[in-house]
């Protein structure tokens, strides 16, 4: 929702950049956010290089350990190495959040174009039903999703994307519509190129060119959104160890093992501002460039 | 970068604060130099009204359809539902449940006595509980309504407090000002309030852990939606409380011998707070959903924990009665937020 609202203020004046602008003008915000996406590929690809142990150790010897040397996170009720658990989840978390990500703005490319672009009776057709769709916040809608079709992997991924997709079809359709006013397209059909041409090779780029950043942002939230589905225990089952089901998971031992919580969700938020730093620092990039 | 240039470009016909401005010479506009405008504002309003109640209907639609997609034979899946258990079905018990929720009729009539029913308010009724889905909510409704409220009440008060005191005082305190502005901005409700419960409920026992329906209570779960909440609407209004504090108006008040705590707090804020305004629709509805987690973090009652309950035993009547609800409240508050703008507008004339 965050990045929705904010990506069209941004883009009617430079002011609106300013907050996000001062956190990707910090080097040190970008460098910190782009190290920790490498540490998240490796995770992903390869968790066995990060880990020397497996999620899957039980040792009811260590249980409920708080954070120490041999457990940087601490450990489980069982005994199994928080840590690890944290970096192999990573696969299933990031997945489901690119994989959600993904569903989500190919949605909204297909609705926002045909809002934008379409035949006319289409077109209105289209962008009314975006609007019904917007209508639901993007949690209800993918709990009501979730409530058809049950709680799953799957179902998560398209919950998260369908429940996000209105917003950034709404931003695309805006986009393309602001494009379309532009001066640069007025020229070209004074100049006498088709409507198709013109929709190609003028349009298209330049509406859809921001929409890098958007995905980049959007991967942010929506691993926030799928966790907080598996912390309602609506999505992946707990014996996987992803991020909301590991949370989902530790909240019985909330009085006595604080870090069975804390860790799993500070990760998330890490996850997220980094994504957020990432797609903001490109964003400027993209808006600087497009003024010079 | 914490102050704009005034040469930036300033696209002021996009902009509320001109238009608030000259609001408060709004009633003489209205009454004597334009009377085509008493028109052209009932035409916009029946215009956005005439939208609201189609986006309504879709709504509607929608949570109808959903209730029919639940794969399976709709009866057996019900009488299941009930039995909280999966097993096969004697033909008497399914024609029973089939009769009870008129399942045997058309399609297109069960659409239309659904329509029918929401007018009446009547959303259906509860698979698992066998009561109104009406008064499932009425029960739950107050509470949830109550945190929603506070949490918007809470929000605006460290938003402006914030943003008054970081709001350009240089580039260190204004990049320390909007950081956190974005990063509590993308706090997860779920994690936000795990640390407020372990810090003030367990650690300093200010607060109890299971918040209940105690006025007490309330404060972690509704500071857990206020946060974010502050932090993005402080996003735009420190652009625009930057902005303001370039403009003439400040200029004329400094020359005065205005004070900058009194610039800030009557000419500024005035102006940097309507971004702020114009997001409160939204905001109701970011709570109101945002309650579905808090409410289970807390294990406070409300439509929230009755959502996830419902949503868990595949309860539809229940899941799309409170969908439609909020979509309802969020569609009429925006309403209102759009139709206070188009009543305070004066630019607005029938072209």
């Amino acid at each position: 929702m965050t990045s929705v609202t904010a990506a069209p203020s941004s883009k009617r004046s430079p002011a609106g950049l300013s907050a996000g602008a001062r956190l990707a003008r910090a080097p040190w915000g970008l460098f910190l956010a782009i190290a920790f996406a490498v540490l998240l590929v490796v995770a992903v690809v390869a968790p066995q290089l990060l880990t020397t142990h497996l999620p899957t150790t039980i040792d009811y010897g260590a249980a409920l350990q708080p954070p120490s040397w041999a457990h940087p996170f601490g450990t489980d009720e069982s005994g199994r190495d928080l840590y690890t658990r944290v970096v192999w989840g990573a696969r299933d978390s990031l997945t489901i959040g690119v994989g959600a990500a993904a569903v989500s703005i190919g949605l909204a490319l297909i609705l926002g174009t045909l809002a934008a672009l379409g035949v006319r009776p289409v077109a209105v057709v289209i962008d009314r039903f975006v609007e019904i769709l917007f209508a639901f916040p993007a949690l209800l809608l993918a709990l009501l999703l979730i409530a058809i079709a049950g709680p799953s992997a799957a179902t998560q991924v398209l919950a998260v994307g369908i429940g996000t997709a209105p917003g950034y079809a709404r931003m695309i359709r805006g986009q393309i519509l602001g494009a379309r006013n532009s001066g640069y397209v007025e020229a070209a059909t004074a100049l006498g190129h088709s409507r198709w041409r013109i929709v190609r090779a003028h349009i298209l780029p330049n509406a859809l060119r921001p929409l890098v950043a958007v995905f980049a942002l959007s991967i942010g939230q929506s691993i926030v959104w799928a966790s907080s589905l598996s912390f309602l225990g609506l999505g992946v089952a707990p014996p996987a160890s992803e991020w909301g089901a590991l949370l989902d998971a530790g909240r019985a031992y909330l009085t006595t093992a604080w870090w069975l919580v804390v860790i799993p969700g500070l990760v998330i938020v890490a996850v997220a501002l980094a994504a957020t730093t990432i797609g903001r620092h490109i964003q400027t990039r993209l808006e600087r460039g497009e003024r010079s | 970068m914490t102050r704009i240039s005034p040469s930036s470009p300033a696209p002021s016909e996009l902009r509320a604060p001109a238009g608030v401005e000259a609001a408060a010479g709004g009633a003489a506009v209205l009454s004597t130099v334009r009377p085509r405008r008493g028109r052209a504002v009932a035409l916009t309003l029946l215009k956005k009204a005439g939208a609201a109640v189609v986006v309504l209907w879709g709504a509607a639609t929608v949570a109808f359809f959903a209730q029919l997609a639940l794969p399976g034979d709709r009866a057996t899946t019900i009488l299941n539902i009930r039995a909280g258990q999966v097993q096969l079905r004697t033909p008497a018990e399914l024609e029973q449940i089939r009769a009870q929720y008129g399942l045997t009729r058309p399609v297109i009539l069960q659409y239309i006595d659904y329509l029918r029913g929401l007018i009446a308010g009547d959303f259906g009724t509860s698979y698992q509980q066998y009561r109104p889905v009406t008064a499932i909510i009425g029960e739950q409704l107050g509470s949830t309504v109550t945190l929603s409220l506070t949490a918007i009440a809470l929000a605006w008060v460290i938003m402006v407090v914030w943003v008054t005191l970081t709001a350009g005082r240089g580039p260190r305190v204004g990049a320390l000002g909007s950081t956190v502005d974005v990063v509590t901005a993308g706090l997860p409700a779920y994690w936000l309030g795990i640390i407020l419960l372990l810090v003030f409920g367990l650690g300093l026992r200010w607060f109890p852990i299971i918040s209940g329906s105690s006025p007490n209570g309330i404060v972690l779960p509704a500071l857990t939606l206020a946060i974010p909440l502050a932090g993005f609407m402080a996003q735009s209004v420190r652009t625009e409380f930057e902005r303001s504090l370039d403009q003439p108006f400040v200029l004329s008040a400094r020359m005065r011998g205005m004070g900058e705590w009194g610039i800030r707090l009557r000419h500024v804020l005035r102006h940097a707070v309507i971004p702020a305004v114009t997001l409160s629709g939204w905001a109701l509805g970011a709570t109101l959903s945002g309650a579905v987690i808090v409410e289970s973090i807390f294990s406070r009652p409300g439509i929230g924990s009755v959502l996830v309950t419902a949503v868990n035993s595949q309860d539809l009547p229940v899941v799309t009665g409170i969908v439609t609800l909020v979509a309802v409240v969020y569609v009429a508050a925006n309403l209102i937020v759009d139709v206070v703008y188009t009543v305070i507008d004066p630019r607005l004339e029938l072209s």
